[in-house]
Order: structure tokens, then C-alpha cells, then sequence
């Protein structure tokens, strides 16, 4: 066994693993978390068939965007997983047998050897100089120039109705006139009004006014039980003259 | 499998940990010491003296700091998802750290010399967003959550611009290979790409700012409105996991920019007669750790400068500024090497 086919194999069964958890995880969120570690798993084995650029570009797009996304979507809702797990045993029949009837499908495919090693030859190796990336761009800009342009229109034409389906019309929206924010300046928002000093004649005796006041401050805060309770007995006063002619 | 086999194997294996250490030591020293010069550039940029109590000068207190994150206990929350609790702060840093793999710190001197080694890096920041939606998800705290999504709709808005400047870089210099970009620069100050794409590289280090969620693109944080977000409820080795992401992808960024725009290890002076001969004696990575150095205090002193924006004016620069024009720049440089025009000419 030599180091690649090791590579190779746990790389497999980390897909296989998180491919499983996608299905049978309980919550949601885990769920995407292991499709996530699935398309890595797949990029591994992609990087051992010598196609870096797909690779890395298969964990640019799917990890980090596609699946950023759908975790914002998953994570933002609100499932009740207890009722998503209702009826479960009711279900199990139609599940089972399309499960099986699809196994045994896929078994017959495989066995037929459509994907057997004489069909799939390793390919003779590259040399050292070989660029994935040059070949890549070379055949798709020249043979599959039309194909992949009309892909590109696609997802144009996609972006287009997403905008569309999700654009709700001038009235409802808060947009803020950026133009007018940037050419605010201190000559329109700022107005320096000239108010005149407002000055205090006597100045030395209202200090002694000021202390004064202060310890009266501190008198009523000392007096304050008493004065709730003046209060108290004021308002079953007021509440027994409310009384009176009831 | 033969005994050969496995001692081959494990030779291959004890030399690449050995060059992962010898790369990882420095950066985590370096990162250490970050913390400590951003402290005291913005104190002195405040006129306040930073931190100048552990040790001659406060050389000392990236260490002090360490040791009392280590102590601290790490306080998983009630209710919130463990598992992903304790992964997300190892996701965050296991990308960020993974990344130095293709950089090249001088002609020839890397760990893994690979053909796509700036998809490679874009790959990796991509998946540093995990870490930060799994982190605020987790905690699961309103605020933390709040963070989290402020943070990886930023990112992932921002890495388009920050692709579309690179995708101009590897179009001059005909390779993905972070090495090979370099050489494709050499021969003076004037031939390194920063001229030629000067518009790019406004947009991929402002982007580059906005990437590792630094002021004034720090909303994920945004102490005034969300507390600290996504990382509100990590303490001690968690949080300083996160703390230490984040300063290892300033320094990323900061090295990725002298080496895509700046010619990484080359000298300057390359090409000016005696100049050239008087400073030949310099090696290249200390050329390369001084532009680098260079772009680091940028981005301190970016912090010490501007205040935060606000959100939709972050979104609004994203989508409605650096898209357009890296889109109408990469046009332009695409005539500009088809026409053969200076520098495009050898």
C-alpha cells in the first residue's frame, strides 16, 4: 500500500462518514456542517486525481460561499425538529423500499463494470512543467468558448431573477441617499452661534449661597424619613377625607 | 509494506514538522510581539506612553498577557452547542496558520512549492469563515450571533474584490505560484507590480483590512453596538485562539501584499548601479520582513486613525466600489499585456 492509496482511503471514509451525518444528523445546522466537511473530503480526493485548480476551486465556491449561505439560512430558521420527526415509523415502508429498490439499482450499475479499472486507466503522468490551471483555461476558452459562455449567461439570468423575486419596490425601502451623506461638510451642518457670557455679579457671595443650599439638600435627605412618613399619614388623611363621603 | 518504506516515511514526515515549526515558532513570537508594538503605537499615536510596567520598557508583557490567558478558565455557556463551541476557535486558527504552507520567504525557501498557491490562500481565508459562524452560532447568545453574521456576510463579500485584485496579479505574471510571482517582478522598483496595478492594490489591501475584520471594518466586533461580537462568550485559551487568528492573518495579509505587489524578497535597489552592489550583500527575506514590517504598522496605524464605518457603508464599498473597478482594472491590464506595452514588454 503505498501513500496515496493510504491518503486515498481515509479521505474516502471521511466522506462516506460525513456524507452519512448529512442524512442522519439531528439538527440542521450540524447537517450542513458535515456537507461542509464532505466537499472537503472530496477536495482532497480531487487534489490526489491532479486536479488542484478543481480542488481548490471546488473549496473557494462550495466552502466558502455556497455553504456559507446556506448555513446563514439554515442557522436564521426556526425548525420544530419534534415535528419534523413525527411519523417516522409510518413512513419507514415507502422510505425502505425506495431505499432498497435504489441500492439494488445502484448495484446492478456498478456490478456491470461501468466503473471498472480497465475502464478508467490511470492517466500516463504529467511532467514537472505541466499547469492544470493553463489547460484548464486553455480548453475552455477555445473549444467550450460557446458552452461556457452560455453557462455564464445563465447564472447572469439567475442573479437577475434573484434580484428581481426579492426587490420589493421603491415605496417600502429605507435607502439612504449615500450622494447627500458624503457631501454633508461642516459649512451646512455646524452653525456657530455667538451667544453672549452670561455674567454673575456678586460672584464671591453666591459660593456661601451655593453651601447654604447644599446642606439644606443634605437636611431634607436626613429629614426624608420623616417626610415620607408626614407623606404616608397625609395620604391616609387624604384617603380617610376621601372616605368621609363615602 | 517494507521496514524502508516506513523509515523513508517517517524522514519525509519529522522534516516537513520540523520546517512547520520553524515557520510557526516565528509567527506565533511575532504575534505576540504585534499585540505588544500595536499597544504602544496607538498609545503614542494618543500621546499615552502603552504599556511600559512588565520588564525593561514593558518588553515583557506579550508574555504576561500569555500566561494570564493560559490561567484563565474557559467558560463554555449554558445552552449552547459544545461540541461546536470548543471546534470553532481550532477552525479559525487551523486556516490561518495552514496558509504560511505557500508563502515564500526567499527564492526557493517554502514549504509547499505548489502550482496554485494563491487559490490556495483564498481557499483558506474562505474557510476561516466557518470558524466565526460556527463560534457566534455556538455561543448561542443574541450578540454573538449579531457578530457572526456581520463578520462572514463581510468576509465573504469582500474575498470577491480581494479575488478579482489577485486575479489581476497572477494575469502579469502568467502563474498562481506565489514564488514565481515574485521573479516575475524582478528588476527594479519600477517593475514591481504596485505600478501597473496600482488600482488593485488600493482595493486588496483595503479589502485585506476588511478581511480580518480590522478598525475601521471591525463590525463584527463592534464593542459600542454588540458587546465583542462573535467571540462574546470565549475566555481565556479560546479567546486568545481567536486573538492570535487574527493577528496571524494581519501579518499574512501584510506579507501577501509585499510579496503580490512589492516584490517580495527582491531588493529595491535592483538595476541602480552601485546602489545595487553596495546593499547585494542583504538577503532577500530581510527585504521581504521589511516591506512586510511596513504594511503592518499600515495597518496599526489604519486602526489608530479611522473611525468605524457603518454597515452599509461597508456593504456599499464592497459590492458598489471595488467590484467595478477591479472589473473595468482587469480589463485594462488584459489590453495593456496583449498590446505589449511597458512593463509587459519582455
Amino acid at each position: 500500500m503505498s501513500f496515496q492509496v493510504l491518503v486515498f482511503y481515509s479521505f474516502a471514509a471521511v466522506l462516506i462518514f460525513s456524507a452519512l451525518m448529512v442524512v442522519t444528523s439531528k439538527h440542521s445546522v450540524k447537517a450542513a456542517l458535515f456537507l461542509v466537511l464532505s466537499f472537503a473530503a472530496a477536495s482532497g480526493i480531487w487534489m490526489l486525481l491532479e486536479a488542484e485548480f478543481l480542488a481548490i476551486s471546488l473549496i473557494v465556491v462550495y466552502v466558502g460561499a455556497v455553504m456559507v449561505l446556506l448555513l446563514f439560512v439554515v442557522m436564521m430558521l426556526d425548525v420544530d425538529y419534534a415535528a419534523l420527526r413525527q411519523g417516522f415509523v409510518s413512513k419507514l415502508p415507502v422510505a425502505a423500499i425506495v431505499a432498497c429498490g435504489f441500492f439494488i439499482l445502484l448495484y446492478s450499475f456498478i456490478n456491470q463494470g461501468v466503473f471498472s479499472d480497465d475502464r478508467y486507466q490511470a492517466p500516463p503522468p504529467k511532467p514537472a512543467d505541466y499547469s492544470n490551471v493553463k489547460e484548464l483555461g486553455r480548453v475552455l476558452y477555445t473549444e467550450y468558448l460557446i458552452a461556457f459562455e452560455t453557462a455564464a449567461v445563465i447564472l447572469l439570468v439567475a442573479i437577475i431573477a434573484a434580484i428581481a423575486l426579492t426587490f420589493r419596490g421603491r415605496r417600502s425601502r429605507k435607502s439612504q441617499n449615500i450622494q447627500k451623506q458624503l457631501s454633508a461638510n461642516k459649512q451646512n451642518r455646524l452653525k456657530v452661534l455667538d451667544i453672549k457670557p452670561v455674567i454673575r455679579q456678586k460672584s464671591d457671595e453666591s459660593r456661601p449661597e451655593e453651601e447654604h443650599s447644599k446642606d439644606s439638600n443634605l437636611d431634607s435627605a436626613e429629614s426624608e424619613a420623616t417626610k415620607s412618613e408626614k407623606a404616608e399619614s397625609k395620604s391616609t388623611g387624604s384617603d380617610s377625607s376621601k372616605g368621609k363621603p363615602a | 509494506m517494507s521496514e524502508i518504506d516506513l523509515l523513508a516515511w517517517g524522514e519525509t514526515l519529522f522534516f516537513i514538522v520540523l520546517k512547520i515549526v520553524a515557520i510557526l515558532l516565528p509567527l506565533i513570537l511575532a504575534v505576540a510581539y504585534t499585540t505588544y508594538a500595536e499597544r504602544k503605537i496607538i498609545g503614542y499615536m494618543q500621546l499615552r506612553v502603552g504599556p511600559n510596567r512588565v520588564g525593561p520598557r514593558g518588553w515583557l508583557q506579550p508574555i504576561s498577557d500569555v500566561i494570564k490567558l493560559i490561567m484563565k478558565e474557559i467558560v463554555v455557556p449554558k445552552g449552547s452547542s459544545k461540541s461546536l463551541f470548543v471546534v470553532a476557535p481550532v477552525l479559525f486558527i487551523g486556516p490561518s496558520f495552514a496558509a504560511w504552507a505557500v508563502i515564500p520567504f526567499d527564492a526557493g525557501v517554502v514549504l509547499a512549492d505548489i502550482d496554485a498557491g494563491l487559490l490556495y490562500i483564498l481557499a483558506m481565508t474562505s474557510i476561516a469563515v466557518y470558524g466565526v459562524i460556527i463560534a457566534g452560532w455556538a455561543s448561542n447568545s443574541k450578540y454573538a450571533f449579531l457578530g457572526a453574521m456581520r463578520s462572514a456576510a463581510q468576509i465573504v463579500s469582500y474575498e470577491l474584490a480581494m479575488g478579482f485584485a489577485l486575479v489581476g496579479v497572477l494575469m502579469c505574471a502568467q502563474s498562481m505560484n506565489l514564488g514565481e510571482i515574485v521573479l516575475a517582478q524582478s528588476g527594479g522598483f519600477f517593475q514591481w507590480y504596485w505600478l501597473p496595478l496600482f488600482p488593485l492594490l488600493v482595493v486588496y489591501w483595503i479589502s485585506g483590512v476588511a478581511e480580518t475584520n480590522r478598525a475601521p471594518f471591525d463590525m463584527a466586533e463592534g464593542e459600542s453596538e454588540i458587546v465583542a461580537g462573535f467571540h462574546v462568550e470565549y475566555a481565556g485559551m479560546a479567546f486568545s485562539l481567536f486573538f492570535l487568528a487574527e493577528y496571524a492573518n494581519m501579518i499574512l495579509i501584510s506579507f501577501l501584499t509585499a510579496l503580490l505587489f512589492f516584490g517580495g524578497w527582491l531588493s529595491p535597489f535592483e538595476g541602480y548601479g552601485w546602489l545595487d552592489s553596495a546593499t547585494n550583500w542583504i538577503p532577500g527575506t530581510v527585504w521581504l520582513l521589511l516591506k512586510s514590517g511596513f504594511f503592518l504598522f499600515g495597518l496599526i496605524w489604519i486602526r489608530a486613525t479611522f473611525p468605524r464605518f457603518r454597515y452599509d457603508q461597508i456593504m456599499r464599498l464592497g459590492w458598489k466600489i471595488f467590484i467595478p473597478v477591479t472589473l473595468v482594472w482587469i480589463s485594462i491590464v488584459a489590453i495593456w499585456i496583449k498590446l505589449n506595452w511597458w512593463p509587459f514588454n519582455n
